[in-house]
């Protein structure tokens, strides 16, 4: 056999260093995490799961504020967490001495989820801050962990501001809402319970709007041939009649 | 040493051996009893009809995983749909908490709807956004979560652009990919994410697919369902009640 040349032997070394260093780094520099799919998903998911929580929850409140608790039961507030309002309490619970909780008190707060917007559901309570008690802080009239009005509501916008504004700009501005709804006193107090009334046939709306009918001001129809078999707020929504052309 | 010798050694080392890889079972048994994320996976139900669209859950899920202040970086966000009479009258917007503004009235058109949609990461089945990273940073959890590894992520934006729903952002401060956990760290020690913590008015409702009874479940049965951009089977872990089909 023929003798190898020098420089092939040292190139040899050479390789022989570099192949044994790099898997001898790869076997104990590189961490477990970077070779291996699992432990790497885990040591990930073991950072994630060990992060504080902030909010303590709606349970960790109870342990101590259990008055507030019972107070709250029947309001309208009841599904709210303690925290919506009180901002993140996990280290009020971890130390109650040292930091407390957002007490908002100032009438800046209550129209973030209050102020009418016609984007809301209707019958979620809204009000007008700028025309609704003025400058008064909501707290002065209602107790926000029982947040029942002072007074039952007088106008059906209170809640239902969308119909109202909309009802406002149509040709039935100036019927009230109780031309139409019979609405029950226990409606204002537990809405969904207790529903007001809907018109059921076209003869209620042929009481203004038939031919002969004594309301003057009022479009007329032929009741008899006029839309055939449909009621009348399949094509015309009451609240916008007609519409805005 | 000699054959009987080395078959006694053998015979002593052999179970000796075992004991500490057992006693690692051990551990790893007390440990899934704690937590196993087996026999959880997680989802949301958003009922559209509920929004109010206050931005609460915006404002707790910042504070409750470092999500930056700037307007622009969210792991949760509100839009406001607006439908205008007449085709193609679409409008929407995205909110800023305590700062609502109405949607212009008037126009050629007259406002037929408006509502809110929360919208978040959807969790995805199969989640476009772990196909495409490079490095394996971002990957699903066993209970149905997709995570993304800041420690592993090189910052290259390809998730963010892959993702369907924009659930995703870069991290100003650590310069990677950062999206909605479920609030991870907060779902498997029994608490709910802090959306859904907060949200004055029940619009979202954590749940288990894998359980029977939780309100997931009774989401799922008392409402029509819809997810956002079923033709791309994404498989969202999202879903929406009520949801208009103009909403993307």
């Amino acid at each position: 056999m023929k003798k190898l040349p020098e420089q092939v032997k040292r190139l040899a070394a050479v390789f022989v260093i570099f192949l044994s260093s790099v898997l001898l780094i790869r076997a104990y520099a590189v961490p477990a995490a970077l070779k291996d799919t699992d432990i790497h998903r885990r040591t990930a998911v073991e950072r994630e799961t060990a992060r504080r929580p902030v909010y303590a929850g709606y349970t960790a409140c109870r342990d101590c504020h259990d008055d507030v608790f019972t107070s709250r039961k029947k309001g309208y507030h009841r599904n709210l967490s303690c925290e919506t309002c009180h901002g993140p309490g996990q280290k009020h619970a971890d130390d109650p001495e040292a930091t407390k909780p957002i007490v908002p008190r100032e009438r800046s707060f209550c129209p973030v989820c209050h102020t009418y917007d016609p984007s809301r559901p209707t019958g979620f309570p809204q009000v007008n801050p700028s025309t609704h008690n003025p400058l008064k802080p909501c707290i002065t009239c209602h107790n926000p962990h029982n947040p029942e009005p002072p007074e039952a509501p007088h106008e059906c916008s209170a809640c239902h501001g969308e119909i109202a504004g909309m009802k406002g700009l149509s040709s039935h501005a100036l019927l009230d809402c109780t031309v139409c709804h019979t609405t029950p006193e226990g409606h204002k107090l537990t809405p969904r319970a207790v529903m007001p009334s809907k018109p059921e046939d076209r003869e209620f709306c042929g009481r203004c709007h038939r031919k002969g009918a004594e309301e003057k001001d009022a479009p007329k129809v032929d009741l008899a041939t006029h839309g055939e078999k449909y009621l009348c707020w399949q094509c015309h929504y009451p609240h916008l009649p007609e519409g805005m052309k | 040493m000699n054959r009987r010798k080395f078959l006694k050694a053998a015979a002593l080392a052999v179970p000796a051996a075992a004991v500490p890889g057992l006693a690692q079972k051990a551990l790893a048994a007390a440990a899934v009893t704690a937590y196993d994320p087996t026999k959880h996976l997680y989802g949301m139900g958003i009922e559209i009809n509920k929004c109010i669209g206050c931005g609460r859950c915006m404002e707790a899920c910042k504070a409750e995983n470092n999500v930056p202040k700037e307007p622009f970086f969210f792991r949760t966000w509100v839009e406001r749909y607006t439908l205008k009479n007449g085709h193609g009258g679409l409008a929407v917007e995205g909110i800023k908490p305590g700062e609502l503004k109405p949607p212009a009235a008037g126009g050629e058109h007259h406002t037929l709807k408006s509502f809110f949609v929360p919208k978040l990461c959807n969790q995805c089945q199969r989640p476009p956004c772990v196909q495409v990273c490079p490095v394996g940073a971002t990957f699903s959890t066993e209970d149905g979560v997709v995570l993304v590894d800041s420690e592993r992520c090189i910052g290259c934006r390809y998730c963010i652009q892959a993702c369907p729903y924009g659930a995703r952002y870069l991290h100003p401060v650590t310069s990677t990919a950062d999206k909605c956990t479920f609030c991870y760290h907060r779902v498997v020690k029994g608490l709910l994410p802090a959306c859904v913590e907060v949200c004055p008015a029940q619009a979202r409702v954590f749940g288990d697919f894998k359980s029977k009874a939780d309100p997931l479940v009774r989401f799922r049965r008392m409402h029509m369902l819809h997810i956002l951009k079923p033709h791309l089977n994404t498989e969202p872990k999202v879903l929406y009640a009520d949801l208009d089909g103009e909403v993307r």
